[in-house]
């Protein structure tokens, strides 16, 4: 072996092939050739008013996987979400029914406070009863759902009850995009650029990645993790709240069941259930091709049956496609250094 | 406090230790980890710790990396009494670590790997990728490394991995550097590049602990020795007034003798027999056989590929080309059951976490793989279970107040006799453990070691891996060290000497330009002996 001194050449991976190897790009394509072909099937999927419900669809789904990947990517997940929905939703009726001339941002203030405060209730079991997420947040799901049943008995409360600039924001749109829908992106590019570019961010991805060894370098493991417990929550609260602006009424179901949807979707989006890589946009992806598909299948007149069964083999589908790329990275690697040697 | 103690004249700080431990001590549950832990470290000196492994070395660095807190014993930085509740608190005070097993973050990229948490920031206080890649080439540069610092840490070699956690401790620009065993997976270029960076951290006035193994590094390197022997401090000499010979006595403590017992057994057909076995990027070229009753060693560093070679015989981890027979049959390849079935036994390295079913009690953990001949119309016979367990915890001695207890309540020695009663319990005919004495007490070690060699003597093969010199060299009939993936040496019991399976071991470290050469020292060890 030679003594150089000055730095061998470091091989780089260009731009171009990091864009291409990343993780929500197979999920973007799946998305796009939805589109194209049902489109191609009924050109009336992408009118106005078609595209319009296709976003409005989308939105509510889109925050609730943004929140849920913040939770997952540290190797942990909010099964809750759902009930914390529905209690945010019912909240919100509530509070216009006391309060019928409350400014709409303080509503979403006390959504979201009031979602923060329920994602710290998770946060704080699971980082003090070392038990996993799954299990806290499946009992914690219960309790809440439990306590939005009791609350809201057979109460309903109907967009008709609220202020109709609440309800404006479901139907008024920006440049042909929905009030509700802007906010969600807003939204997605903020936690986007808050996990890609600060700090706290990238050490969420660290503790998912190697929660030992994020312990041994020192990150706060137990604070981060409350924190994205915390944000899940008021993210949550915060869809909520556009839930009772979006729907026509909100009662003690509200949100049932919508935990394992954004599960799906933040999994289909790229992100790994056991933590550690993924970024939110793929979740948002996700999330949009989810509940895309539903309209595709309407408006090409296919079963609506058959919709779940799709989402089961695109979850799937997602998991094998991860699964294949890193084994054949590992393998490439290791002849690579077998060459070397 | 951490202000005053950095504004200190320089004069001063040169007289005060960088980092003073004295006496201090850990235990964990039962175990004893460190009795009495000592060291001094200067500012601008290179101290070696060394000692047998179980010595206490890794449980003093943890205690100075904060990731254990002392029960006893006092501790100082600069002169200051220290109290670390967290690794922060020890980074803060300008302790940076890097350990034995690298612990890098496999999601994240190389160049975070090394930044995390302290990215360089730009527009807006957001993190800049360009800089931090920059910094991250700039350091692979000093460190003469073609790392890509943008490709994900996954998947990269085990010495890739220990070059990143150097960059990493390098950039921290601490006061103390500690390095548990850095160059055991380096090559000796590596190895090379790695001492340049740490004699110019000694000149700036840092401070640096270096654990090490190998006694060529120890004495090229350090300016003082610190020598431990059973989680206690024994001795610190000045490197130039010492020889390797006595640093073995103090470390060993006694004759090599008297501790590894392998009586000479009658040697019986091929049992084993590995042919041509190969794995792309893992080992290659594997070519050997063992006779009913002898023992035979694996040794070669941490990374040389001995686990791997293991794993696949025994058909856990799949191989590309060759083949394994046992008894002259050949053994199905990927099928832990047929290997099982042929009668091997497998005794994991981590038995806490492959070898044992933790929370299982005794008599569950030894009857594991008789389950079918326990079995009675479907149902696993309690009675049979217990009488089963029974009969081998008295064989092997396991010291346990009840079958009933889950097994984590054992200490480590007994913990792997339950391992090895489980698969005496088969018959086998071929044993392969893999450091049978990792983390096990001196007393207990000794046990198991008189337990290998009394199988040996009843005709069952053994293949063993250790990472512990004395214990190959006490134990194997034949040794084969293997070096990144091939098997470098093949020795006899008789011609096996530590400077000869060290020197296969390490391959290429005889480049080193070291203050002594390697004929130096091994006279030096006969000039001991």
């Amino acid at each position: 072996m030679s003594t150089v001194t000055h730095a061998p050449a470091v091989p780089r991976s260009s731009a171009f092939k990091r864009f291409f190897t990343a993780r929500e790009i197979p999920v973007a394509g799946a998305l796009i050739a939805l589109i194209v072909v049902t489109y191609i099937i009924n050109p009336r999927f992408l009118s106005p008013q078609s595209t319009k419900d296709l976003m409005l669809n989308a939105t509510i789904m889109v925050i609730l996987a943004v929140a849920q990947a913040l939770v997952i990517i540290t190797r942990n997940v909010d099964l809750s979400v759902g009930a914390i929905l529905g209690l945010a939703a019912f909240g919100t009726g509530t509070v216009f029914d006391m309060f019928p001339s409350i400014p709409l941002v303080l509503i979403f203030v006390i959504g979201m406070i009031f979602g923060g405060l329920l994602g710290s209730i998770n946060g704080m079991l699971v980082t003090s009863a070392k038990v996993p997420a799954l299990v806290i947040t499946l009992g914690t799901l219960y309790i809440f759902r439990g306590v939005l049943s009791s609350w809201a008995g057979s109460k309903q409360y109907f967009s008709g009850d609220n202020p109709k600039a609440f309800g404006n924001l479901s139907v008024d749109t920006l440049v042909g995009i929905p009030i509700i829908t802007i906010i969600a992106v807003v939204i997605t590019v903020a936690v986007a650029m808050f996990m890609s570019s600060v700090r706290s961010g990238r050490d969420l991805y660290a503790i998912g990645s190697d929660p030992d060894a994020a312990r041994l370098f020192g990150i706060p493991v137990g604070g981060r993790v409350l924190s994205a417990f915390i944000a899940c929550g008021a993210l949550t609260g915060l869809a909520g709240v556009l839930y009772a602006s979006r729907y026509n009424s909100v009662g003690a179901l509200t949100g049932s069941g919508i935990e394992l949807d954004v599960v799906a979707a933040v999994v289909v989006g790229g992100v790994a259930i056991f933590g550690g890589s993924g970024t939110v946009a793929g979740a948002a992806i996700g999330a949009v091709l989810l509940s895309t598909i539903t309209g595709a299948l309407t408006a090409t007149r296919v079963d609506k049956f058959w919709q779940q069964a799709i989402v089961g083999v695109l979850i799937l589908a997602a998991i094998i496609i991860d699964r294949v790329v890193s084994l054949r990275r590992a393998r490439k690697l290791r002849v690579n250094e077998a060459k070397n040697v | 406090m951490a202000t005053a103690v950095e504004t200190a004249p320089a004069s001063q700080a040169a007289r005060t230790p960088a980092l003073s431990l004295r006496g201090a001590s850990k235990t964990f549950g039962p175990v004893i980890a460190l009795a009495d832990g000592t060291i001094e470290i200067l500012p601008g000196e290179i101290h070696a710790l060394v000692g047998e492994n179980g010595a206490g070395k890794s449980t003093l660095v943890k205690i100075l990396a904060g990731v254990h807190s002392p029960d006893g014993g006092e501790f100082l930085i600069e002169g200051k009494p220290a109290h670390f509740r967290n690794v922060s608190e020890s980074k803060a005070a300008g302790i940076s670590v890097i350990y034995q097993e690298p612990t890098l973050f496999p999601d994240l990229t190389v160049a975070e790997n090394i930044f995390i948490g302290r990215q360089p920031k730009g527009r807006a206080g957001l993190i800049s990728r360009g800089e931090m890649r920059r910094r991250a080439a700039e350091l692979f540069a000093t460190l003469g490394v073609p790392i890509d610092p943008d490709r994900i840490a996954d998947g990269l070699s085990i010495a890739d991995q220990q070059i990143i956690e150097i960059a990493k401790a390098i950039s921290l620009d601490a006061n103390v550097l500690v390095m548990d065993e850095p160059t055991a997976a380096l090559s000796g270029v590596e190895v090379e590049r790695l001492f340049t960076v740490a004699r110019a951290l000694r000149e700036k006035g840092a401070g640096i602990l270096f654990i090490s193994h190998r006694f060529e590094e120890v004495f090229g390197l350090s300016d003082r020795i610190t020598v431990m022997r059973d989680g206690r401090y024994i001795q610190v000499h000045n490197t130039a007034e010492v020889t390797v010979p006595a640093i073995v006595k103090e470390m060993v403590g006694r004759e090599l003798g008297e501790l590894f017992p392998k009586q000479e057994a009658e040697l019986g057909d091929v049992v084993l027999k590995v042919d041509d076995l190969n794995s792309v990027g893992t080992f290659s070229g594997i070519d050997f056989e063992i006779r009913a009753g002898e023992i035979v060693a694996l040794s070669g560093l941490v990374g040389a590929g001995r686990t791997e070679v293991a794993r696949a015989v025994f058909g856990i981890d799949p191989y590309d080309t060759g083949s394994v027979s046992i008894g002259g049959t050949a053994l199905k390849a990927r099928s832990p059951k047929a290997a099982i079935a042929a009668g091997i036994g497998f005794v994991p390295e981590d038995r806490r976490k492959q070898g044992l079913v933790l929370d299982l009690s005794v008599a569950r953990n030894v009857t594991l793989t008789l389950r079918h001949s326990l079995v009675r119309w479907g149902i696993i016979s309690g009675q049979r279970e217990r009488a089963a367990a029974e009969d081998w915890s008295q064989r092997l001695q396991v010291k346990t107040g009840s079958q009933d207890l889950p097994v984590s309540t054992l200490s480590g020695g007994n913990q792997q006799k339950v391992v090895l009663a489980k698969w005496l319990a088969t018959d086998p005919k071929l044993l392969i453990v893999d450091e049978p004495t990792r983390g096990i007490d001196v007393g207990t070690k000794a046990e198991v070691h008189r337990l290998l060699s009394d199988l040996a003597g009843r005709g069952i093969a053994i293949l063993m891996i250790s990472s512990e010199l004395p214990e190959v060299l006490g134990m194997a009939d034949r040794v084969l060290v293997m070096h990144e993936g091939r098997i470098a040496a093949d020795l006899n019991r008789a011609d096996a000497t530590a400077e000869l399976v060290m020197q296969a071991a390490t391959g290429s470290t005889k480049e080193l330009h070291l203050e002594r050469t390697d004929e130096e020292l091994s006279t030096e060890l006969e000039a001991g002996e």
